[in-house]
């Protein structure tokens, strides 16, 4: 018990069960998502603890930061439609029907059996098993880049990366979709402060989004990273109505969206051919092919997670209303 | 103890309670919610195991297997809020 590390680990480690707990057990709602971000900001600290820096960026941005901001927004809209907006008591919003008792004590009694098997196996489990470090080092000089996490991501397994870009893109077309028609919660008032905050964050945030973007190649960081930063600076926009959604613009976010997946498909069919698979990118070329995919593909991410916050597709306002287009 | 063990065994814990809210919870938002603590929940053994005694280096897939399990996870507790947005509304004007 001398080792400073490892009484922070263990501290860290009930924190982070704590704040699980208290997230699904506080009745107001609101205090629930802002337990919830707490939660996802200290496990991204324990992922540090466990040298995987890029998997807690990513959680802390887009786990956490955009998780955060959709459950907050869903939150408010709720509030809006059942009249209980402006009340500070407003508790569970969406009731559903009581369940007895019994079913909901065999539930947990079942959920503790599936944990407790989990256990049993994570403890069973050869300490370290043979993984793909030694593969993923062998083949680091033929990635192009020098970042083993980004090989893998945009060289080795670039098909799970395509698919996971094309899930965002369905995603959004769904959210448009279930939306369609759906009328808006008027946005919360916002003070000066919040302005002033917005016109000295914005260049910031830039600059941390290209940045975490650029040195993915090398160190950790990404597309993914970069993206979920950039799509703050929408986010940001949206709340501070310095940018609302137009009708007409509709087009150039569909374009935004398609863009990512179309370019990265279009580079996997371009390379080949001339006896190379899919995503086999020349060697010569490695490197710049994957630094336009993920330039790309952040600018995709980036509209793609600031539209699902912002959520309904903007429609034509008219004298008497909204009208569904 | 190592880190691996410590937060193993934080990883089986908070999957286990996303489980117990996804089940039991009465609310619809604290459902996803849950949901998204056990995607954390695996998040956290999929990075325990690539975790090696320092000084070696982690296995880089199964880091790159959590980032697209986020965004994925992202996409989809989109998807299920705008469902409850649209599905309170409906029963809100049910009720009018």
């Amino acid at each position: 018990m001398t080792d400073p590390l490892m009484i922070f680990d263990l501290l860290l480690a009930l924190a982070i069960v704590a704040l699980a707990v208290a997230s699904l057990s506080v009745r107001d709602l609101f205090s629930m998502i802002v337990l919830f971000i707490i939660f996802g900001l200290l496990s991204a600290l324990a992922w540090v603890r466990l040298s995987a820096p890029d998997v807690a960026l990513a959680e802390a941005a887009i786990g956490t930061g955009v998780t955060g901001a959709l459950l907050l927004k869903t939150l408010h809209h709720l509030r809006y439609v059942s009249g209980t907006l402006g009340q500070q008591t407003a508790l569970g919003v969406t009731p559903v029907a009581p369940v007895p008792m019994g079913i909901i004590l065999a539930n947990a009694g079942f959920c503790g059996l599936i944990t407790l098997g989990l256990l049993v196996a994570f403890l069973g489990a050869p300490a370290t098993g043979p993984g793909f470090d030694a593969l993923v080092a062998e083949a680091m000089p033929q990635s192009g880049v020098e970042h083993p996490v980004t090989g893998v991501l945009l060289n080795f397994r670039a098909y799970d990366t395509l698919m996971e870009v094309v899930v965002l893109l369905a995603a959004v077309i769904a959210v448009w979709q279930i939306e369609r028609g759906l009328s808006d919660a008027p946005a919360p008032v916002m003070g000066e402060v919040w302005q002033g905050f917005a016109r000295l964050a914005l260049p910031a945030i830039v600059v941390v989004g290209t940045y975490l973007l650029w040195v993915g190649a090398e160190a950790p960081g990404g597309a993914f990273q970069g993206g979920a930063v950039l799509a703050a600076v929408g986010l940001l926009l949206l709340l501070t109505r310095a940018y609302i959604p137009q009708p007409a613009h509709r087009g150039v976010a569909r374009g935004a969206f398609v863009l990512g997946t179309a370019a990265f498909a279009l580079v996997a069919i371009l390379v080949a051919g001339g006896g190379r698979v899919a995503f086999e990118y020349p060697l010569e070329h490695a490197k710049t092919l994957i630094l336009l995919i993920e330039g790309v593909v952040t600018l995709s991410i980036a509209v793609t997670l600031a539209a699902l916050f912002h959520g309904r597709e903007p429609v034509a306002l008219s004298e008497g209303g909204r009208h569904d287009t | 103890m190592t880190p691996d063990l410590i937060y193993g065994l934080t990883g089986i814990a908070v999957f286990g309670i996303g489980l117990v809210g996804a089940l039991c919870a009465q609310d619809r938002l604290r459902r996803v919610l849950a949901l998204k603590l056990c995607s954390v929940g695996a998040g956290f053994l999929l990075v325990v195991g690539a975790w090696r005694e320092p000084p070696a280096t982690p296995d880089p897939v199964p880091h790159a297997l959590v980032i697209t399990g986020i965004v994925v996870m992202v996409s989809a507790t989109a998807v299920a809020l705008a469902l409850i947005r649209r599905l309170q509304t409906l029963e809100a004007t049910d009720e009018r």
